[in-house]
Order: C-alpha cells, then structure tokens, then sequence
C-alpha cells in the first residue's frame, strides 16, 4: 500500500534557503543544494523548493539549483514561487522538477490551470493554498502573494473547482496554524481531503513528531509538509517515521 | 549509448542525470541516425497520452521506434510504458501496439492521481521496494507483468516481454533502490 509522505519544504530566496514564521520576517538558514542533500540521507519522501525571490536574478538562481540538486538527488521534487506562464513551467521541469505548485497565479488566472494540466499532465500540477480562517465570515479565505494578500475566494469553493480544472495535487496552508508549532488544522484538513478526491500535502502547524502521528491518525491526507522544526533539527524525519509507525501509518524507509 | 527519445515532453532531465549518475553515455534526440547507433532506446514521458502520441506522430518517428524495438532493448518509463500498449482512455487514442492491453483512469475510493511511494510486489527480491509512482492513468493487461503495486486495484508497475520493457513508476525518481532497478532493466531486466 501507499505511504505517507514526509516532505521538507524549503523556501528560498535569492539562492539561498529562509523560513518565514507566520510569513513574516525572514531568516538565513542555508545553502539549499546541502539542505536537500541532508534531507535525502536522512529520509525525506520528497522536497518542496518555494521560490520566494521577487527578481528575475532569483528566479535564475532557482533554476540553478533545481538544476543542480536533480543531477545529485533521485527522489521527488516540486517547486512553487513565481510561476506564472506556460513558459515558466516548462522551464522548471526541464530544469529537473517532478511537480510545480501554482498560488497566486492560479488563483489570478484559473485557466492557467487546464492549460498547465493539459500540457503537463494533471500528476505534476500541484495547486498550493494559503487558507485562512474569518471569524466575521466563519469561513476559511484564500490568500496570495506569500499570504499577504486577502482574496475574496472561498477555500473550499477553490479546491472543487482547481481539481475540475486539471490539478493533480493540494498543498494546503493553514495559515491560522503556520509557524505556531502547536500541531496541523484537522479541521481544515480534512474537510478539504473529504471535499476532493486529488492527493492532499498537510502544511502549517508541526511542531513536533507527535504532530505528524496524530495528523496522519485524524485524517486521511497524503502527506505531512515542514520546513523550520527540520531545518532547526528540532524534529528528525526518522523520529516522525518511527512515532507513526507505531501509531499504524505506514511509511518508507530508506 | 542510450538515446532517450527526445519528443518534447518532460522528465528528460531526470532520466539524463540519473542514468549519467549510473555512468551511461546519453544521448536527447529524435535524430534517425543516432536512434540507430544507440545501444538502447528510452522511451520517456510525462504529460498526456495524446498529445505524446501526437507528438510522435509530428515528429515521424513511430514507424522509427516501430523498427528499433525489433532491433534493441526498448524501455518505456511512465508515459512511455503506456505508449506501448494498444489504446488509452486518455485522449481516446490508439498507442503503439507493442504490448496488448489498454490504458485507462485509475478509480477507487483512494486519491487520483496514484502518487507517492508505494511497495513493488514481485517474486525478484531486487524489486521488492518503495517506489514512487505518479500517475492518473494505469495499464490494465493480464500479460507479461513483473510487478505490481497495490492501490485499491492492483497497478501494473513493470511489464517485460523479450527485451521490451515498461515500467510505470519513475526510478529515477525513487532514491538509491530506483537507480539499482534502472541499472537491472538496462542490463536485460527482470526475466531469469
């Protein structure tokens, strides 16, 4: 049977790997060619890139180490950030990207999506979803541009109508739940998971290996995403790996 | 030499490095001549089924791929498996004919596309592993199967006829054991 997967995200910009908290002032953590490396050996099922550089001397960067990490690592990678035409995406993937996660633009052009899929093929467009949670509307948002930006679309009317239009996967942010380490957003999760029949990435929340096990208990997403409590080697992905199993998840090992 | 068909869809990249990690000479092309020097012929892909087919078709090489399988060791990796095969939903369009069987969309209660690493069920204990698969669409065919991965239905995950090979996951895409089962298929596959 399918494993779950355990995905280290790393966003980068300008060539070089930060991590916001909450989305909001940025630090240097490393080199990301070293940091994907690391990742691999120590395990990870697969490697989200968030290009979030706002220059086309960024953008290049990106390629470069997309480039670079695909002729030294052989497991799944996809890349988010920026991406915005035909053009862009055909550029990543040939750059040695599996998978591209679309924001901002997708949500600024939907058709983007049908184009992209049929071109690509539905398994490599990866929709990504900053969601979050009104109290005036008691409803959960779409949001762009890193999070910064409040659209007037509802979470759960976008997932339907991104998986009509051809995407092949979510990565769906909780933005209420991001950078506060106290565990994943069930809630949101899986009524997303339950709305949709694609392959749902879990992101925002984890703060420990108990997150992993008590997300993948909850609900039925495919995959658990973290960037920080990795990076700052709070959390090892064994550790994950072996908690979940023994709650009954299955995983891979490498 | 490996020649990699070269028809414009992508995966190339990843294939390319990790066969050169392997220390294969490679080469990207759809140029008749060195299809015919090559050693050995991938078929890669990703993307949709009929727009591959169409591809090839602009391009004129199915009746050169029609001759190169008869000549050497052949081997489609994911969408280039199902080429292989008679016909696919995907598009509504026939394949290559080289294996009989037919392309359809995976259903069942479990996400679509089957995406993730998912463990081989073979008798070779080399193909006993995790490996990433990423796919929509699956070949259902009762003939010349080597393994297969349970997901809902059964999926077939590698076909072997002579030295015809397909298989549907992505080796180069599924760590060190990917590249191991990568290397098998070159040196002649999976049949003892």
């Amino acid at each position: 049977m399918i494993k779950k997967r355990i995905i280290p995200c790393l966003d980068v910009k300008e060539g070089r790997v930060v991590k916001g908290i909450q989305f909001k002032g940025l630090r240097d953590i490393g080199d990301p060619i070293d940091l994907a490396k690391r990742y691999n050996a120590l395990g990870a099922d697969e490697l989200v890139f968030l290009d979030i550089s706002a220059t086309e001397t960024g953008n290049a960067l990106m390629i470069d180490v997309i480039r670079q990490t695909a002729r030294e690592l052989f497991i799944p990678m996809t890349i988010g950030g920026g991406l915005k035409s035909i053009a862009d995406i055909s550029a990543v993937l040939n750059a040695g990207a599996d998978k591209v996660s679309l924001n901002s633009a997708a949500l600024n052009n939907p058709s983007l999506i049908n184009e992209t899929s049929e071109k690509f093929g539905a398994q490599c467009i990866c929709i990504a979803i900053d969601a979050k949670w009104e109290e005036n509307e008691q409803d959960w948002y779409c949001y762009t541009h890193g999070g910064k930006k409040k659209t007037a679309v509802r979470t759960l009317d976008w997932i339907k109508e991104v998986e009509e239009r051809g995407a092949g996967e979510l990565l769906v942010t909780s933005m209420d739940y991001d950078g506060m380490q106290q565990g994943f957003d069930h809630k949101l999760l899986s009524l997303i998971q339950q709305t949709v029949s694609i392959p749902v990435i879990a992101s925002g929340g984890a703060g420990s290996a108990e997150h992993f096990a008590e997300l993948f208990v909850a609900t039925d997403v495919s995959a658990g995403l973290a960037a920080s409590i990795f990076h700052d080697e709070d959390v090892s992905i064994q550790e994950v790996k072996e908690l979940c199993e023994s709650k009954g998840v299955r995983m891979r090992h490498v | 030499m490996i020649a990699l068909v070269d028809y414009g869809l992508g995966n190339i990249a990843n294939l390319t490095n990790a066969l050169e990690f392997l220390g294969y000479d490679v080469v990207l092309t759809h140029d008749l001549e060195e299809l015919e020097q090559a050693d050995q012929i991938i078929l890669p892909g990703v993307g949709h089924f009929k727009d591959a087919m169409n591809r090839l078709n602009q391009l004129e090489l199915i009746p050169v791929l029609n001759k190169l399988k008869e000549e050497k060791p052949f081997i489609g990796i994911c969408l280039g498996m199902q080429l292989m095969f008679d016909y696919s939903e995907e598009g509504n369009v026939d394949g290559l004919g080289y294996l009989p069987g037919k392309v359809k969309k995976i259903t069942g209660t479990l996400p679509v596309p089957h995406l993730g690493w998912n463990k081989l069920q073979a008798t070779d204990s080399l193909l006993q592993q995790d490996v990433y698969f990423i796919h929509s669409f699956k070949v259902h065919t009762d003939e010349n199967v080597v393994a297969s991965a349970s997901y809902d239905e059964d999926v077939v995950a590698i076909v072997q006829k002579d030295s015809l090979i397909g298989i549907q996951f992505h080796p180069e895409k599924s760590g060190d054991k990917g590249l191991e089962i990568l290397n098998q298929a070159l040196k002649g596959g999976f049949i003892k």
